[in-house]
């Protein structure tokens, strides 16, 4: 189904599939339409794509049918090789962790998974972690440092699990732990936003070296619908909640909280999923290429570093 | 029925927000009237039954600290509105109301100090201030803080208040988290102790960074400390929640407190804690110390 702003680019797709059908059955030749259609269709697609909203561009994040976490790790890595558990609590199905070849290189990755149909939403909780999920994601961190492999992260959630286990389970505490335990990372890591990055339960495996964003991600403090419950007391005003918030690529590479932005193919990851893959894949080898020369402490300094200067204010006189 | 309605809207509330003159309040837990001077001298507790009370960030900062040792870090940055955020009113307008009132720019304290002779830093929140809420000047705040401490060779020690990080600020208010976490190094290679103390209430993004990340975490009695608040979570289960759910108490109970600490005995107990944890010996007459405020002369009190 396609979003609303998305009905225009639909409707021309369906004529140029009639007038193609059409022009086999009657074995005629309508090359030239099609074409001059092809034609505007791209224009339109490109058009729509470079004009969203703010608030269109968290639809197209959450779009059904864009690549998930899962899609990533089997399109960009070679024998991915899941691994289970927290040792503690459980198995967290919203977050997947394992390791995996990266071109010539084995690394730790952990991902945050939303389903891909509705069964499979159910099975990973929507994307929301409990504590065992941070909890499954700080001992691959160990598990990273002591075999010096790099870290890649995945970030897709709505946010932590608001639940009454998740709380007495210390849901606060794991989130501040798990940023602690990626800070402290001796190891090149690289996370990236493909979907939607849900505040705190984002960042507990957003803190990164390199943080990548695609194009049509959304990464906020708060989701534009609870902000506009909170700010606007109406959950209606979330259009303009995401606008205020500045939560899209281009809003945060200008803020310093993201360092690239991965380019989605036209029409959003979701008309091209392979094509997403394909340029998640090149942005990621070269980050850590562009890591590679730094040692464990220069790795640590930089990332702290990175997130200690982040935020704006001014010195009084 | 409308009139009905208007009446029972006008019963009185909890508290004094928006009357700061009030004389009277209404003890939250017990119910019984209380005279405001009452409060104040007790250390905002209830003199009828120990509710504590939120606390005033001077009053916090002169509790914890040994008379005439304070001396103020924070006040030199000031936040600005960089995305210009509005939603029924302007963020920067809202904060010049805010800092007017406070008479400060942001929701905290920072300063030096001694606590019964130990020598800390000390970090007090603000919650009446925008909620207590971490932005770019509350996260800078405290990663100085905590830099300067260890350079000075100071124990931290945190009162968290707060709703959370300060969604006005955006994406960098969530950042907070990552440069509060990451200024606390500064600390631990030193090995110098970070204490938190989790007042009422400490819920959201502080309470998922710097807050639990204390050598020791503490909480004040009754104080809610969550990360989720308790509506968000009635409303995602749709179910009842359980008695004292997200109070200090019961994350004593589950393991994610090291302890619960009333607000008399909080300050000798933060001072053994470092003393201890510095290796130091225990000097065994300050350790009993109870910070010195004799129950008030109840002007009335209950009677009403």
């Amino acid at each position: 189904m396609p979003l609303s702003f998305e009905k225009p680019i639909d409707d021309l797709e369906a004529r140029i599939r009639d007038m193609q059908s059409y022009a086999e059955e009657q074995q005629v030749d309508m090359g030239e339409e099609v074409a001059l259609l092809e034609n505007r269709l791209a224009t339109l697609t490109r058009d729509t794509f470079a004009n969203l909203s703010r608030w269109q561009r968290v639809q197209v994040a959450r779009a059904p049918g864009r690549p998930t976490a899962v899609d990533y790790l089997e399109g960009v890595l070679d024998e991915f090789t899941e691994l289970h558990g927290d040792r503690t609590l459980g198995d967290d199905p919203a977050v997947v962790g394992g390791l995996a070849r990266l071109g010539d290189h084995s690394v730790v990755v952990i991902a945050q998974q939303k389903g891909r149909d509705t069964k499979e939403n159910i099975h990973r909780n929507f994307g929301m972690a409990h504590p065992s999920g941070y909890r499954k994601a700080i001992r691959l961190f160990d598990l990273a440092d002591k075999f010096a492999l790099p870290v890649l992260t995945f970030i897709d959630t709505p946010g932590a699990y608001p639940g009454i286990a998740a709380e007495e389970q210390g849901q606060a505490w794991v989130i501040a732990e798990s940023i602690q335990r990626m800070s402290r990372l001796g190891v090149a890591a690289v996370s990236v936003v493909i979907g939607e990055g849900g505040s705190g339960g984002a960042l507990a495996i957003g803190v990164a070296n390199r943080v990548l964003m695609l194009e049509n991600a959304v990464y906020s403090v708060i989701s534009p619908e609870s902000c506009a419950a909170i700010r606007w007391r109406d959950a209606g005003a979330a259009p303009q909640a995401a606008e205020a918030l500045r939560l899209t690529a281009p809003d945060l590479l200008e803020q310093g909280v993201i360092d690239e932005i991965v380019a989605e193919p036209i029409g959003g990851a979701h008309k091209d999923p392979a094509g997403a893959v394909a340029n998640v894949k090149a942005a990621v080898s070269s980050a850590f290429e562009g890591l590679r020369g730094l040692d464990r402490a220069a790795l640590l300094t930089q990332r702290r570093q990175r997130f200690r200067k982040l935020g704006r204010f001014t010195e009084a006189a | 029925m409308a009139l009905e309605r208007w009446f029972r809207r006008q019963r009185p509330t909890r508290g004094d927000e928006g009357s700061p003159a009030g004389l009277w309040l209404k003890c939250p837990s017990c119910h019984a009237q209380i005279y405001r001077k009452d409060l104040v001298a007790n250390l905002y507790l209830c003199p009828e039954c120990d509710h504590h009370e939120r606390m005033p960030v001077d009053a916090r900062v002169a509790m914890l600290t040994d008379d005439g040792t304070f001396e103020r870090w924070s006040g030199h940055i000031l936040p600005v509105d960089s995305l210009e955020f509005v939603d029924t009113e302007p963020y920067a307008e809202r904060l010049a109301a805010v800092q007017k009132k406070a008479e400060r720019p942001d929701a905290i304290v920072t300063g030096a100090g001694e606590m019964l002779g130990e020598r800390v830093a000390v970090a007090v929140m603000d919650f009446s201030f925008l909620g207590g809420s971490m932005g770019s000047v509350v996260g800078e705040e405290l990663a100085r803080a905590a830099e300067r401490a260890a350079e000075e060779e100071r124990a931290y020690v945190v009162v968290s208040a707060s709703g959370g990080a300060r969604m006005q600020e955006g994406a960098l208010s969530l950042m907070q988290m990552a440069k509060t976490t990451v200024a606390l190094e500064a600390l631990t290679e030193r090995r110098l102790p970070c204490i938190t103390v989790l007042s009422d209430p400490t819920t959201g993004g502080v309470t998922a960074s710097f807050a639990t990340l204390g050598d020791l975490v503490v909480g004040e009695p009754g104080a809610l400390i969550c990360f989720a608040g308790p509506r968000v979570i009635q409303q995602t289960i749709k179910q009842d929640l359980p008695e004292g759910f997200q109070r200090s108490e019961f994350l004593l109970r589950k393991g994610m407190l090291d302890d619960v600490i009333p607000r008399r005995e909080l300050k000798a107990r933060l001072a053994t804690y470092v003393r201890l944890l510095r290796g130091a010996p225990v000097d065994r007459e300050r350790a009993a110390e109870r910070v010195k405020v004799e129950k008030p002369e109840l002007s009335r009190a209950a009677v009403l």
